[in-house]
């Protein structure tokens, strides 16, 4: 037991060093530039893609082929993360916080395929490490000595990184950018270089991370977004803006994984998620974070009036259901099956929206919900038999279910952190799927979930999916011009005064959760039921991402918004994969694209376009912002 | 206290040797004051002095280390914000609080709905509830022509208003407001406290203030009480409060005090 019990915290020690390089890069850079970078997993990816190939060019069995290669790699992921900087993140500084998290999406995206286009689909296996190839026997276990490296090297980062920000002047900018941005603006420091510089330094912690895992594991396509949800979690725990957070959290986290492989090896992050839980609820901003000063949306520009459709805005959205309840007369199968997956994914965006825009919180792990509500309706009609109904019933309770447990602790907090704890529990939800094989069937997911004979021809199934989802919709709609999303939207414009006036701000975020997590099941089941069969995929990121996108696309201030933004999400996604094998790319450009032109959305900036058109025929109307319908 | 004659009724609100610390410093150190219906007492002292934090003691945002407040006889200390509200006490805030994404009529109409009970409900209109008696509240304060305009391009003295209308909303015993004319231009001051008092005489709701513009203390308050370094050092009429040598001091500056206002 004591053998087993060294050897998983020895195991726990050497992870948590990979884990601390990108998580503390990921924090310092959010310290000065309130950025948190998505891409940084991808940095960290690039960084053992890149070693690699130097390593292998430099010679693997030479001790300064090995280890300049690991350096040189680092430093060259710090020039990529200069250019990702100076092209995209320069731009988008004074964008809404969600806005730049999902351009730093979109630069994953680009780079997840430009590693494909370089490196090709398969594993890497990278050598052992000059030096370190022999076991150390402790307490009669051999014990790698890159493991004991690994282990050090922790320590010592930290050690640096104290040296660095209290020894050194740009330590101190960066720490003192860290507390006050403005401040040091005023003091006359160049900032554009400042934040440069910081992107910089992040970056080659991160690829260094990356760098050094070469003789421990496989280099994969997979490590950019396994990495990033783990740093947030880490982040999260640790405190934003807290090297040293950092690395306590990443040890914390690093041996759990260790122990919990023990004691739950089918849920490994279920024992993540509770230490995690526990940590949020005794201190909402980590171990050693520090609440943000002001309010976390202060900021950003007030919010515009939402007002009830108009009469114009009810006859298009008429005109739109009557469309497509038409369509079967007229569309062929493979037509009618786009529409029916199209009319599935507007009412995921529209749970999405429901507490994202009059919510103001946004998600990054909405997948969980919808895949949930897909795994619901799945493993009902496997283990208990049920047919589509009541599987289909049954499946947004689960969901809902799930939004009731992770809701809980996600309205304790706000902006950056929500959206970072939202992603972690659906990584929870999706490890879990791909995890319990005996349940779930893990990768290979369950299949034969099939609709009622009745359902069964498209157009039947197409009516049954337009059906729920409009009434769905409608319901979502109606809710946010009832009093309930009215006490939302009060609790997102202005907490302290709803408090104020007796609204308990976090029930209502709460009961918003629930709602949008349950709607999104409704989707989840119908899409289960579509496609016959649920695999893990359902709620991992890219689908969690893709909802933002319909929501952002169509513009969060907007009540038709998500409806619009899901049809031109999946047009462009659709064009995009018949182009080009590389469509991630594509997409990825596009996102940062949308980012930088379009902040407000596509409805959004028509509607800001119509509002300016109509003020120069007519001035000085009596309401100014008018931004949604 | 002087209040203490008036043989009527219990003061609305009683402040009892609240006290509060952050680390060693004693912010609000054991200040003890009374405010009756309808009239309106203003808490003055300079900057640092501890209005603040008194005030959000009162208003549920800090816990009292000590002492005690009451409303109507009932105690309130260390309710939260929403619980202090639905004991009977409205606010406004020092950088007016209201919802953006609002028309002036429907921020009344949340603060009504709140106060219904109703915010959780997923049914009917918001639009349609309270209507009549959120465009009362807004004849009230002087904004019934501006009811349907988005709150967040409102004048900010007109915004001002809207708050008083919304702290209006459930009845209060008690309004608090936190300089209320901070970043106003004086005839637009003179009006809303003017129209402060009128309220408070004829609903009998109580006032307690915070100000730094003497003009608005001495012309609007029926009493005044003065902190300093986290104490009461003066407690009576506009007149007596200005006479007073240790007022003066504070503010005039007697070498041992800081920088006042």
């Amino acid at each position: 037991m004591f053998d087993l019990i060294l050897t998983q915290t020895l195991n726990g020690l050497a992870s948590a060093s990979s884990l601390f390089l990108v998580a503390s890069g990921l924090s310092i850079i959010f310290g000065v530039t309130r950025i948190v970078n998505f891409a940084h997993g991808s940095l960290y990816m690039l960084g053992a893609y890149i070693a690699w190939t130097l390593v292998g060019r430099f010679g693997p069995a030479d001790a300064l082929g090995f280890w300049g290669g690991v350096v040189l790699a680092a430093l060259l992921v710090g020039l990529i993360g200069v250019a990702i900087e100076l092209l995209i993140l320069r731009r988008i500084y004074q964008a809404p916080e969600l806005f730049q998290l999902l351009a730093t999406f979109g630069v994953v995206l680009m780079l997840q395929d430009l590693t494909l286009a370089s490196w090709g689909a398969e594993d890497k296996l990278g050598p052992r490490a000059p030096g370190f190839k022999s076991f150390l026997i402790i307490a009669g276990n051999r014990f790698p000595t890159y493991e004991l490296f690994l282990i050090a090297v922790g320590p010592i980062v930290l050690l640096l990184l104290w040296f660095l920000f209290q020894k050194t002047r740009w330590g101190t900018l960066v720490r003192a950018a860290t507390q006050d941005r403005e401040m040091v603006g005023a003091l006359g420091v160049n900032q554009r270089l400042l934040f440069t510089s910081v992107f910089a330094f992040g970056s080659v912690l991160a690829g260094l991370g990356g760098a050094l895992q070469l003789p421990r594991e496989a280099v994969n396509l997979h490590m950019d977004l396994s990495m990033i949800s783990e740093a947030f979690v880490v982040v999260v725990v640790g405190g934003l803006g807290s090297v040293t957070g950092a690395y306590l959290a990443a040890v914390l986290i690093g041996i759990l994984h260790a122990f919990g492989i023990l004691i739950f090896p089918k849920i490994t992050l279920v024992l993540v998620f509770l230490v995690m839980a526990v940590v949020l609820v005794v201190k909402p901003y980590g171990l050693m974070g520090r609440a943000p000063v002001g309010q976390a949306r202060g900021h950003g520009p007030a919010e515009p009036l939402l007002l009830p459709a108009d009469g114009l805005t009810r006859l298009a959205g008429a005109i739109g259901l009557v469309l497509l309840a038409l369509a079967p007369l007229v569309a062929p199968d493979h037509i009618l099956l786009t529409l029916t997956e199209l009319v599935i994914f507007a009412l995921f965006a529209a749970s999405l929206h429901f507490m994202m825009g009059p919510g103001g919180m946004a998600s990054f792990g909405h997948a969980a919900y919808f895949g949930l509500g897909a795994y619901g309706a799945a493993l009902a009609v496997r283990w208990l038999g049920a047919p589509m109904e009541p599987a289909l019933l049954f499946a947004p309770f689960l969901a809902g279910l799930a939004g009731v447990v992770f809701g809980w602790f996600c309205v304790r907090l706000s902006g950056v952190y929500l959206a970072m704890l939202t992603l972690a529990f659906a990584q929870i939800a999706w490890a879990t799927a791909f995890q319990w094989v005996e349940l779930t069937g893990g990768d290979n997911g369950i299949l034969g979930v099939w609709p009622s004979a009745w359902a069964v021809p498209k157009t039947s199934y197409y009516y049954l999916t337009l059906m729920i989802c409009t009434l769905s919709v409608l319901a979502l709609r109606y809710s946010i011009f009832s009093p309930l999303g009215y006490a939302l939207r009060a609790a997102r414009d202005n907490p302290l005064r709803a408090e104020a006036i007796g609204i308990d701000v976090m029930r209502v975020q709460w009961i918003a959760f629930i709602v949008a997590a349950f709607a999104a099941g409704i989707a989840g089941a119908l899409f289960a039921f579509f496609k016959g069969s649920v695999f893990p995929t359902y709620m991992a990121i890219p689908r969690s991402v893709d909802a933002l996108l319909m929501v952002l696309l169509g513009g969060v201030q907007t009540v038709s918004g998500p409806i619009v933004g899901a049809f031109a999400f999946a047009g462009l996604h659709e064009q995009l994969m018949k182009a080009t094998m590389y469509w991630r790319f594509g997409l990825g450009l596009s996102i940062v694209l949308l980012v930088i032109l379009f902040p407000r959305g596509l409805v959004g900036a028509s509607l800001m376009g119509l509002e300016r058109w109509r003020r120069r025929r007519r001035p000085a109307p009596g309401l100014a912002v008018e931004a949604a319908r | 206290m002087s209040a203490a004659a008036a043989p009527q009724a219990q003061p609305v609100l009683v402040v009892e040797g609240i006290a509060k610390s952050f680390g060693g410093v004693k912010a609000v150190d054991g200040v003890s004051f009374a405010v009756q219906a309808g009239t309106m007492l203003a808490l003055i002292g300079p900057n640092g002095a501890g209005k603040t934090t008194c005030f959000n003691m009162l208003n549920g945002q800090l816990r009292p280390d000590k002492g005690e407040v009451r409303l109507a006889g009932e105690p309130i200390t260390g309710l939260r914000p929403r619980h202090v509200w639905r004991k009977g006490v409205g606010r406004t805030f020092q950088i007016t609080a209201t919802f953006t994404s609002m028309t002036v009529r429907e921020n009344v109409q949340m603060a009504l709905i709140s106060h219904a009970g109703v915010s959780f409900s997923p049914f009917g209109r918001a639009r349609d509830r309270h209507r009549e008696e959120a465009d009362r509240l807004l004849a009230r304060v002087g904004m019934a022509e501006q009811a349907d305009r988005a709150c967040g391009v409102l004048a900010y003295g007109d915004l001002k208003r809207v708050e008083l209308a919304i702290a209006l909303a459930n009845r209060p015993k008690l309004l608090l407001m936190d300089e209320p004319t901070a970043g106003m231009a004086p005839r637009e001051r003179i009006a809303l406290m003017a129209l402060t008092a009128e309220i408070a005489a004829a609903t009998g709701i109580a006032v307690l203030f915070t100000e730094h513009d003497m003009d608005v203390v001495f012309t609007h308050s029926d009493s005044v009480i003065v902190l300093d370094r986290g104490r009461l050092i003066a407690h009576g009429t506009a007149e007596e409060v200005r006479r007073d040598p240790n007022v003066r001091a504070v503010y005039l500056g007697s070498g041992a005090t800081s920088g006042g206002h």
